[in-house]
C-alpha cells in the first residue's frame, strides 16, 4: 500500500544549508540578552554604586545576572513531593536527595532547577553612562559669549559645482526632469543638471562651562569617605564630559592648604593634617581670577568634604565662599559621612545651607554609603527639570 | 561506514516494517547537524515562532551539551509525509537503528487516535504549519515592532498549556443567549392547572436573556482571551490562536510519550533482530546503541530517581506481545494514551520485574515507600494531568470587561505559585488591558485573590 518505494525519494544528505548560516536559537538568545540589559538598566542606581569601577582604567563593568524565567501558572512547592524511581531499593531505605544537595551548593533555597545558571554580563561604561545622564544636565546652564564662539558647518544651498560626495541626487533627477520638459532636450543626465550641496559655517554662541571638583582630602576624612567623594565625582565628569562638547573640568584638593590636580592624580590623591575650607575656596577662586572670565563660563563647584571645618577658619571660609557663589552659577556641596547621623548640621553644611537660604543658587546632599551616589546625582542635575515641574 | 550504505538499507527496513503489520505515511529523512538538532529540541519543532524564553531554553542546551550531557539521534514530526530530521553526526549503526526507530514512530502518529484527531483537526503538515505561524509572528513584528509582538508572545506563550483538547480546534462561540426554558409537555394535568390559573400559565413568554460568559468555567484560556478579550487587535488574537494550534499538536506527543517511545523503542528493536540483510558488525553496533537508549539508570549511578519513558514503554510492550499478540497490541496503541497504557498494562509484577518504586522526598531525604501498585501508576502518570498544568478556569467576564480566573485548588490540592502567578496575570494584563482577577489559595488554605494591575 505503500507508495513511497515508487516515488522518487530526495537525497537526504542534499539539504539546503539554511540552517548554517542562521540560528534561531541564537537570534532569541540575543533577545533574552538584551532583554537583560534593559533589566539592569532599570537597576542603574545599584550598578554605579560599585566603588570599584573607577580605580582601573577598564571600561567595562562585568554584572553577574539570572537568566530570565519566562513565568507559567505553576502550583506552590510542597514541603514534601512524590517520585517514581527505578533501581534495586527496599521499602524503607532512605538516601539523600541528589537535586537537593546540587541546590545546596550554589546557595541555598529558591534554587528552581533552572535558576542556577548565571550570566556574567559586560556593560561598557559609556553606555552606563549615556542611560544615566539621558535626563541630567547642567543646572543654570546660560549662553555665554566669548571670543571663541562654537563654529560648525552647516548645509546651505545647493551648487553646479562640488565633491563628487556631496552630489544631491534627488535634485538632480529634479533638474533633469524639469530639463527634458522641453521639446528637443537631451533625455540623459548632463552635467547642467548636477547639483551639489554646499556647505557654509555658521557660529552659534557656546555654551562654555567649567566645572570645579573640590575635594577635602584632610586626615579626617577616611579612606571610604574619599572612595565615596571620587566616585560621585566620577560619575559627574563622564556624564558631563558626554554631555557638554566644551566643558573644562577642574580638580583641586585640599588640607589646610590646595593643589590643583590633573584628573589621574586626583582620583589617587589622599593626604594628612586639618581641614581649612577656605584655602580650598580661594585657590578655586583664584583659578578663576586667572583663566576663567565670569561673563564667558557657567561656573560649577562641587565640594566633597566631611564637613568638620577648623573652628578658627569660619570666617575666611564664609566670605570665600560668599565671593565664589556671586560668580558662580551653581555650588553644590556633598556632605560624605559614612555612618554618621547629624547629616548637614557640620560647619561647612550649615554655611552652604546659608547661602541657599539667601537665595544663592547652591544645594547640599548627604553620601552616608555607596547608593547614595544615585541619589546625589539626581539631587545635583536633575534639579532644573524639577524646578520646571513645580512651576 | 558510508552514507550510502545507510540510504540503501531504508527501503529494506521499511519493506520489513509494512511485512511485519506497521502502517506509515512516507517520511522523508533528513541529515542536520548537531546544532539544528538541537534547536529543533528547544523549539520542539524544526521552525517556530521567535521568543526570548526559547533563547533561555537555548543557552540551558549549550550548557548540557557542553557537560556531555544528552545527545539527540533523531526527531520526528508526524505528518503525511513525516518529517525525520538525523543527527549528521550518527554512525552508520546509529543510523540504522534510528531510521527503524523512526519508522516506529510514523506507525504510531499515524495510527494513535489521539494523533489521527489532531492531525486532522490542525493538519497533517505541522511542520509547515508552524513554519507558516513564525512567518506570520516575524511580519507583525515588521509591522508592530518587537515590544508590542513580544507582549502578546508572552502571555500567549506563559498560558500555551491551558488548552481544552476534548473541544475542537476551531470552537464556535458561546451562544449569545440563554437558552429558553423548555416548552412544559402539554398533557392534561398542565390543561387542568391552566384552568385553575389562567394568567400564571401565560407569563412563558419572557423575554430572552443573555447568556453569562462564560456559561460555565472555561479551560481553553487560550482561546477564551482570543475570543473575548475587549480590546485586542486581530492579529493578537492570531497570535493566541497559532500558539494553541501549536499547543494542539504537542499535546499528544505529551501525553503518549511513554507508549510512543517504547513502541518506537520495540520496533527498532525487532526490525534489526529481522533484518538478516544487515551486516554482523552493525547490528552489534546497533543493538548497544538500543541497550544505551532504553537503560533505566545512568551508568554511574545505582538508583535513577526518574523514570526513562523508552525503557518503561519498552518493558510494557514487550510484555503485552508476548502475552497478548500482536494485534492486541496494534489494537491498544490506536486506542490508549499513556494513562490507560499504564493503568492497564503496569502489574504489580511487571513493576517488580523492572524495579519500579516509589520514593517521597522530604527535606533533602528521600525515603522509598511501601509497594502499592496503584499509587505507583499514579505517581508516574501525576505529572502528566491537564498538559502538566494547574487546572485554571475563566470563572466570568464582566459587564467592565475585569476577567475572573480561579485556581481550582481542591483538584490540584495545593494553591499556586503566587510570585509566578502574578508575574502571569502580569503578561496577561498588557494584552487584556483591563483588570485581571485570580482565585486560589495561599498557603495556609486560606482563599486569596491576585489580580493586576
Amino acid at each position: 500500500m505503500g507508495p513511497s518505494e515508487e516515488t522518487p525519494r530526495e537525497p537526504p544528505f542534499s539539504a539546503a544549508k539554511w540552517y548554517e548560516l542562521f540560528s534561531r536559537g541564537a537570534r532569541d538568545w540575543l533577545r533574552h540578552d538584551e532583554k537583560v540589559r534593559e533589566a539592569v538598566r532599570r537597576h542603574l542606581p545599584e550598578l554605579i554604586s560599585g566603588g570599584e569601577i573607577i580605580g582601573g582604567g577598564a571600561r567595562t563593568v562585568r554584572v553577574p545576572v539570572k537568566l530570565l524565567e519566562h513565568y507559567h501558572f505553576r502550583l506552590r512547592r510542597a514541603a514534601e513531593h512524590q517520585g517514581v524511581g527505578q533501581g534495586p531499593a527496599k521499602p524503607g531505605d532512605v538516601f539523600l536527595d541528589p537535586a537537593e544537595e546540587r541546590a545546596a551548593g550554589s546557595k541555598g533555597a529558591g534554587g528552581e532547577e533552572e535558576g542556577q545558571v548565571q550570566l556574567l554580563l559586560e556593560l561598557k561604561i559609556d553606555d552606563i553612562v549615556e542611560w544615566l545622564w539621558e535626563q541630567m544636565q547642567l543646572p543654570n546652564l546660560l549662553p555665554r559669549t566669548g571670543p571663541s564662539e562654537e563654529a560648525e558647518w552647516v548645509r546651505e544651498g545647493w551648487d553646479r559645482r562640488g565633491a563628487r560626495s556631496r552630489l544631491d541626487r534627488r535634485r538632480s533627477f529634479k533638474e533633469l526632469v524639469k530639463r527634458r520638459g522641453a521639446p528637443g532636450a537631451v533625455p540623459t543626465f548632463t552635467d547642467e543638471d548636477l547639483r551639489f550641496r554646499q556647505l557654509a559655517r555658521r557660529r552659534r554662541p557656546a555654551l562654555r562651562a567649567v566645572v570645579f571638583l573640590l575635594l577635602d582630602v584632610s586626615g579626617s576624612m577616611s579612606e571610604r569617605d574619599r572612595q565615596l567623594a571620587k566616585t560621585f565625582f566620577f560619575w559627574t565628569v563622564q556624564g558631563l564630559r558626554r554631555q557638554y562638547r566644551s566643558l573644562e573640568t577642574v580638580f583641586v584638593a585640599h588640607t589646610t592648604d590646595a593643589w590643583e590636580f590633573t584628573e589621574p592624580e586626583f582620583f589617587q590623591v589622599s593626604g594628612s593634617g586639618g581641614t581649612v575650607a577656605s584655602s580650598g575656596l580661594a585657590k578655586v577662586s583664584e583659578i578663576i581670577r586667572e583663566r576663567f572670565d565670569a561673563g564667558q563660563y557657567n561656573i560649577y563647584l562641587f565640594y566633597a568634604s566631611d564637613g568638620d571645618n577648623a573652628a578658627s577658619d569660619a570666617a575666611a571660609a564664609r566670605e570665600a565662599l560668599t565671593a565664589l557663589a556671586a560668580e558662580a552659577s551653581f555650588c553644590g556641596y556633598l556632605e560624605v559621612a559614612a555612618g554618621v547621623s547629624r547629616h548637614l548640621q557640620t560647619e561647612t553644611g550649615r554655611l552652604f545651607a546659608e547661602l541657599a537660604a539667601a537665595g544663592g543658587a547652591a544645594d547640599s546632599c548627604v553620601l552616608a554609603q555607596f547608593d547614595d551616589v544615585w541619589g546625589a546625582l539626581r539631587r545635583f542635575f536633575a534639579a532644573q527639570q524639577r524646578a520646571a515641574e513645580d512651576t | 561506514m558510508s552514507r550510502e550504505d545507510w540510504q540503501s538499507y531504508l527501503p529494506r527496513i521499511e519493506q520489513l516494517a509494512r511485512g511485519l503489520g506497521l502502517r506509515f505515511h512516507p517520511v522523508e529523512f533528513e541529515a542536520v547537524p548537531d546544532s539544528l538538532m538541537m534547536e529543533i529540541a528547544v523549539y520542539g519543532l524544526p521552525v517556530r515562532m521567535p521568543h526570548w524564553s526559547f533563547g533561555v531554553r537555548y543557552i540551558y542546551q549549550l550548557i548540557q551539551r557542553h557537560m556531555g550531557h544528552s545527545r539527540l539521534f533523531e526527531v520526528v514530526f508526524p505528518g503525511n509525509p513525516g518529517h525525520a530530521y538525523l543527527s549528521a553526526g550518527n554512525g552508520l549503526a546509529e543510523n540504522v537503528l534510528v531510521t527503524a526507530h523512526v519508522l516506529g514512530h510514523a506507525d504510531f502518529s499515524r495510527n494513535n487516535l489521539l494523533f489521527q484527531r489532531c492531525q486532522t483537526q490542525v493538519s497533517e503538515r505541522i511542520v509547515e504549519h508552524a513554519a507558516q505561524h513564525a512567518r506570520q509572528i516575524q511580519q507583525a513584528i515588521e509591522t508592530h515592532g518587537i515590544e508590542r509582538v513580544e507582549a502578546v508572545l508572552d502571555a500567549a506563550l506563559a498560558l500555551e498549556q491551558h488548552i481544552d483538547v476534548d473541544q475542537p480546534l476551531r470552537r464556535a462561540r458561546y451562544p449569545e443567549y440563554a437558552e429558553p426554558p423548555k416548552a412544559l409537555p402539554d398533557d392534561a394535568f398542565r390543561r387542568r392547572f391552566a384552568a385553575l390559573e389562567p394568567s400564571a400559565a401565560g407569563a412563558g413568554a419572557a423575554p430572552r436573556a443573555r447568556a453569562p460568559v462564560p456559561p460555565h468555567p472555561e479551560r481553553d484560556l487560550l482561546w477564551f482571551v482570543a475570543q473575548y478579550a475587549p480590546e485586542m487587535d486581530s492579529w493578537e488574537r492570531d497570535i493566541f490562536l497559532a500558539v494553541r494550534e501549536e499547543s494542539f499538536y504537542f499535546y499528544p506527543v505529551f501525553v503518549t510519550q511513554i507508549m510512543n517511545e517504547g513502541w518506537a523503542s520495540y520496533w527498532h528493536a525487532r526490525l534489526l533482530r529481522e533484518a538478516d540483510f544487515i551486516g554482523q558488525q552493525a547490528y552489534v553496533d546497533a543493538i548497544k546503541c538500543h541497550s544505551d537508549v532504553v537503560r533505566p539508570v545512568a551508568a554511574d549511578e545505582q538508583v535513577a530517581l526518574s523514570i526513562n519513558p523508552y525503557h518503561l514503554g519498552f518493558a510494557l510492550w514487550e510484555h503485552i506481545i508476548a502475552e497478548q499478540g500482536l494485534e492486541a497490541a496494534f489494537a491498544i496503541r490506536a486506542e490508549d494514551d499513556d494513562f490507560a497504557f499504564v493503568r492497564n498494562h503496569l502489574t504489580r509484577e511487571l513493576a517488580g520485574e523492572l524495579g519500579l518504586f516509589r520514593y517521597r522526598a522530604r527535606d533533602g531525604k528521600i525515603r522509598v515507600l511501601e509497594q502499592d501498585i496503584d499509587a505507583l501508576r499514579e505517581a508516574i502518570l501525576a505529572p502528566k494531568y491537564n498538559f502538566g498544568a494547574p487546572t485554571v478556569l475563566v470563572q466570568h467576564l464582566h459587564a467592565d470587561g475585569t476577567l475572573e480566573l480561579a485556581h481550582d485548588h481542591v483538584l490540584d490540592c495545593r494553591g499556586l505559585d503566587l510570585e509566578r502567578s502574578r508575574k502571569v496575570l502580569g503578561y496577561l494584563q498588557r494584552v487584556w488591558r483591563r483588570g485581571v482577577r485570580l482565585a486560589t489559595v495561599g498557603e495556609d488554605g486560606m482563599e486569596l485573590e491576585l489580580s493586576a494591575p
